[in-house]
């Protein structure tokens, strides 16, 4: 059953980065990420990860990419898909992603991974609040200050006004 | 007390800091603060020469700067008590040259400016004297040349003053490559730059070489060690130093250097010291470097009185009396310095006589004077030649300071345009005098000391020849010390306009003048030779080298110098009586060879025409051998550029030019590679990155 | 189909999602594109931390701590991206990276 689940969800996320990736329209991409980090959450929801399952939908799903539609629809103008959405290095990128592939592949098939016959604590949720809170206090609170400066940093750099910047004119 | 001597310099670097960068717009607070800066480091200075005082055991303290491989730099300093008289004589003399600054630079543009480069030579100078390693007194040696630029150039406006502030930097850094190349030399041969451990090494080296008592020029030495043994008694504190040496010595014995190796050591650190003392001569304007200390004169009159008589000229004093270990071991080195202080002082004495210009006589008389010091610091007088450096920076800061006093009234540095100052500016014409009765060596002036400990050194040590000379050059200088005097302030004035403008300068400027008369009365009379503890007991090299007082020679000197005042008073004060004789004067003095007075012609006779003559000589000398030499150098090099040029036409600028053309292909090629593109390069590190895992594979 | 789930499964969807994402990192001429390539990637590393937790060392959870860490960078991270984005388009009335080449020679 679980095995047929995986299934599902690995072809969904698997083909919809396909579509992230290769899509004309921008948007389209965006919204076919929305269905790859959906498919993502069903993935950890199969690695008995439920927090981090609804963290994938709320943080990623529901902020980042609302984020990213809204910079499309900023910066693009949605009509305009003609435009062509790949650089001249495709054939390159391709060989070179397929070679890393496959050498991934053969490193991860070779390697006897050191599987543990345990299983996740049941009550995983607490115990992730525990771990953020004792263990991994200050990256916790490190990572905490990087999200407050990069909300900072990103005011900063975005704001319309302010001197005006040499070459705005020029190009 | 002692351990804080490093403060010292520190104040006014502060002093320097706070001017360039907060102060400069206020002129007032520029001035006083330096002032206290200075004031600070000189009380210091003063507690630290009680304390050394009371133990003359010299302090030091190092820190590594630099380390390699089997050798290292220290940096640090060393407080003896030649150190401890210096720091006096350098913070007195700067302190009193800050605050006569106050009125005779009052109402200059660059006012501030002027305090910040005073604190920074201060620095320099007071760092020189307490710096314990050759390397770091090359530091401040280079800063007080530089701050001197600054301070020669103060008006840079004026062309001369530029000038002659680009020709004392060259002049005295052409000089400091010999200092540099005998530093390097030093190092490399006994692997250490500082005071205390050189002196311990050439004593080790002495020992093994077996030479203590054998070469001519430690004659002196032995003089010193005959008459140590009543020192002894007295010093015995002091002997602890010759007692480790001694230690060390046998120590580095056991590591069995041969004689010959020894031999050879001491031959070597005699060349580092000539090339140092080449450094030497440069600051203290010494024969073939004088050139630039009468030209230096453009600079503002404090300056002349700080840099040219009391401080930076005395640094190459300083550093000769410093080397006086070199000295003593190296016979070659010891004529050297001595023939070139000869030399220097007969000389520059010989020019002063027929000077016009007040500052410029001041000057020469200067080089002459530091000529002695050399002659005597050559001879072995270690403590003659820095009690006359000691003596003369207070009477020399004086003449310069009273010079800068009456130039500031009558605004002419020529004193054919003076005269019958003295009514005008009694507290100037009175120290003036004072200082010159001084210098001339007049009983019981400073002046007088110091010129008889000088004599006395020359006369044990038998250098008969340079003892007359000696006293020659103290007969010119009572003389011409004099015709200054009595052409500046007595007889009747020359320039009515002038003189009718003249006017006692502002207290600013007469105190610290009425103090420097004090001090050029009275700072001699450490140095009697009959006192108990004199300055001979304190400030000595080795063993307290005693003197003994030679009274026939003291009346020798007096009675040369009385004669000189003598000559000087018939011919200047007598004479100017008319004042047709005197309109005669600015004519050239050849016209005034043939139909003036008596006095002129016994004048030109017996003085100016020998010495013209001997100027012609040597401009002749000059205009044939040095002028034939630099040309002969020039067009060898106009050869040699030619040479050069065909080379470089043909070899080098093909080299170049073709690999020029290949760079240009080459960046043709590799421009490609550079698209600007993000993806591009983050796919090809991204192949990188590839190939990395593939290579695991293999 | 084989019957048990495994821990290479899961691996390779991680390793397939990172590969995708890099290849879109690498093509995508508009800089939001690349920033959707990059939180492809982000996904992929953090299924290997999850797959990892579950699998290898289940008593200490710290895999799944660290995705925890990976979202908040990633969010950081897209919104400072985003920002850029925005400011790029003012600059140069456009987001194909391709056209921001000034740096070149």
């Amino acid at each position: 059953m679980s095995m047929l689940i995986f299934y599902i969800l690995a072809i969904v996320a698997v083909v919809s980065a396909l579509m992230v990736v290769t899509l004309r329209n921008v948007f389209h991409s965006a919204l076919f990420l929305v269905l790859t980090l959906f498919s993502v959450a069903g993935i950890y929801v199969l690695l008995e990860a439920e927090f981090l399952a609804a963290v994938q939908v709320l943080i990623y799903v529901g902020a980042i990419t609302i984020l990213m539609i809204f910079a499309i629809m900023l910066t693009y103008q949605i009509t305009s898909k003609s435009i062509r959405q790949v650089n001249e290095q495709v054939i390159p990128a391709v060989i070179i992603v397929l070679v890393f592939f496959v050498l991934s592949l053969v490193t991860l098939i070779k390697t006897s991974w050191p599987v543990s016959n345990k299983s996740l604590p049941g009550n995983n949720t607490f115990e992730i609040g525990r771990q953020l809170l004792s263990t991994y206090v200050i990256p916790f609170e490190v990572v905490s200050i990087v999200l407050l400066i990069a909300l900072i940093g990103a005011i900063i750099i975005s704001r319309q006004d302010g001197p005006s910047r040499p070459g705005q004119e020029d190009r | 007390m002692v351990e804080y001597s490093w403060l010292i310099p520190l104040f006014p670097l502060l002093s320097f800091v706070l001017i360039v960068f907060f102060l400069n717009r206020n002129n007032r607070v520029s001035s006083y603060f330096a002032i206290a800066m200075i004031l600070t480091s000189m009380v210091l200075s003063f507690k630290i020469l009680v304390e050394v005082l009371a133990n003359p055991h010299p302090y030091e303290a190092f820190i590594t700067w630099l380390s390699w491989t089997g050798f290292s730099l220290p940096m640090g300093i060393y407080i003896d008590p030649l150190a401890a008289v210096m720091l006096i004589v350098v913070t007195i003399v700067s302190s009193l040259v800050h605050i006569y600054s106050l009125g005779y630079m009052h109402g200059d543009p660059r006012f501030a400016r002027f305090f910040a480069y005073l604190s920074l030579f201060s620095f320099s100078m007071l760092g020189l004297v307490i710096a314990g390693s050759y390397v770091l007194i090359l530091v401040f040696w280079e800063l007080v040349g530089l701050t001197s630029y600054f301070l020669i150039g103060f008006w840079f406006e004026k062309k001369i003053a530029a000038d002659a502030g680009k020709k004392a930097f060259v002049t005295t850094k052409l000089a400091d490559l010999g200092f540099l190349l005998g530093l390097v030399l030093m190092i490399f041969v006994i692997g250490t730059a500082t005071l205390p451990e050189l002196n311990k090494k050439i004593e080790s080296l002495k020992i093994t070489a077996g030479m203590v008592e054998e070469n001519h020029s430690s004659k002196q030495l032995h003089n010193a060690e005959m008459t140590v043994h009543e020192g002894v008694s007295k010093h015995h504190k002091t002997h602890n130093r010759t007692g480790e040496s001694h230690e060390v010595g046998t120590a580095t014995h056991g590591k069995a250097i041969s004689k010959e190796d020894a031999k050879r050591t001491l031959i070597l650190i005699g060349i580092a010291g000539l090339l140092m003392f080449m450094g030497a001569c440069g600051k203290s304007a010494q024969f073939p470097f004088h050139v630039w200390l009468p030209d230096a004169m453009e600079g503002p009159t404090p300056v002349s009185a700080l840099i040219h008589a009391a401080t930076m000229v005395a640094a190459g004093v300083y550093l000769t009396a410093r080397l006086m270990g070199v000295i003593l071991i190296s016979p070659t080195m010891g004529l050297v310095v001595a023939s070139i202080g000869t030399i220097t002082a007969f000389m520059a004495a010989t020019i002063g006589l027929v000077q016009n210009d007040i500052k410029r006589v001041l000057a020469y008389s200067t080089i002459s004077q530091l000529g002695y010091m050399m002659m005597v610091l050559g001879l072995g007088g270690y403590t003659a030649g820095t009690f006359h450096l000691y003596t003369h920076a207070f009477f020399k800061a004086l003449l310069f300071l009273a010079a800068g006093s009456v130039i500031h009234a009558v605004h002419t540095n020529d004193i054919q345009e003076m005269g019958g100052l003295h009514k005008k500016m009694k507290i100037t014409s009175i120290t003036f005098l004072i200082a010159s009765l001084s210098i001339s060596g007049i009983f019981p002036f400073s002046g007088f000391w110091s010129k008889d400990e000088i004599f006395a050194v020359a006369f044990e040590g038998g250098h008969y020849v340079i003892l007359v000379i000696g006293i020659l050059v103290a007969f010119m200088t009572a003389f011409y010390m004099f015709r200054l005097y009595f052409m500046t302030f007595t007889g009747k004035p020359r320039d009515q306009h002038a003189y009718d403008h003249a006017h006692e300068s502002p207290y600013n400027m007469t105190v610290p003048l009425m103090i420097f008369a004090l001090l050029s009365i009275f700072a001699g009379w450490w140095g009697i030779p009959w006192l108990h503890t004199n300055y001979a007991s304190f400030v000595f090299f080795g063993h307290p080298h005693h003197v003994e007082p030679n009274m026939i020679l003291m009346l020798i000197s007096l009675v040369v110098a009385l004669s000189g005042i003598g000559l000087a008073y018939l011919m200047y004060y007598k004479r100017a009586i008319s004042p047709e004789t005197m309109a005669q004067r600015f004519k050239p003095i050849y016209t005034l060879l043939f139909n003036k007075y008596y006095f002129d012609e016994i004048y030109m006779a017996i003085i100016i025409n020998p010495t013209y003559r001997l100027m012609e000589i040597l401009f002749k000398f000059d205009q044939i051998v040095i002028d034939g030499m630099v040309n002969g150098v020039g067009k060898l090099t106009l050869l040699w550029s030619w040479a050069k040029e065909r080379f470089d036409t043909y070899v080098v600028d093909g080299a170049v030019n073709g690999v020029g053309h290949l760079s240009l292909a080459t960046g043709r090629a590799i421009r490609k590679t550079q698209t600007g593109q993000l993806q591009t390069y983050a796919l090809v590190i991204f192949l990188g990155a590839v190939v990395l895992i593939f290579m695991k594979f293999i | 189909m084989m019957s048990e789930l495994t821990l290479l499964h899961f691996l390779i969807l991680a390793a397939v999602l990172f590969a995708l994402g890099i290849f879109g990192l690498l093509t995508r001429r508009n800089a939001i594109g690349i920033l959707m390539s990059i939180e492809l990637m982000f996904n992929g590393a953090a299924i290997n931390f999850v797959a990892f937790a579950r699998y290898v060392a289940p008593q200490e959870i710290a895999g799944q701590v660290f995705t925890i860490f990976i979202i908040t960078i990633a969010a950081a991270e897209a919104a400072v991206g985003l920002a850029i984005v925005i400011l790029i388009y003012r600059n140069f009335k456009g987001i194909e990276v391709d056209k921001i080449n000034f740096m070149k020679w």
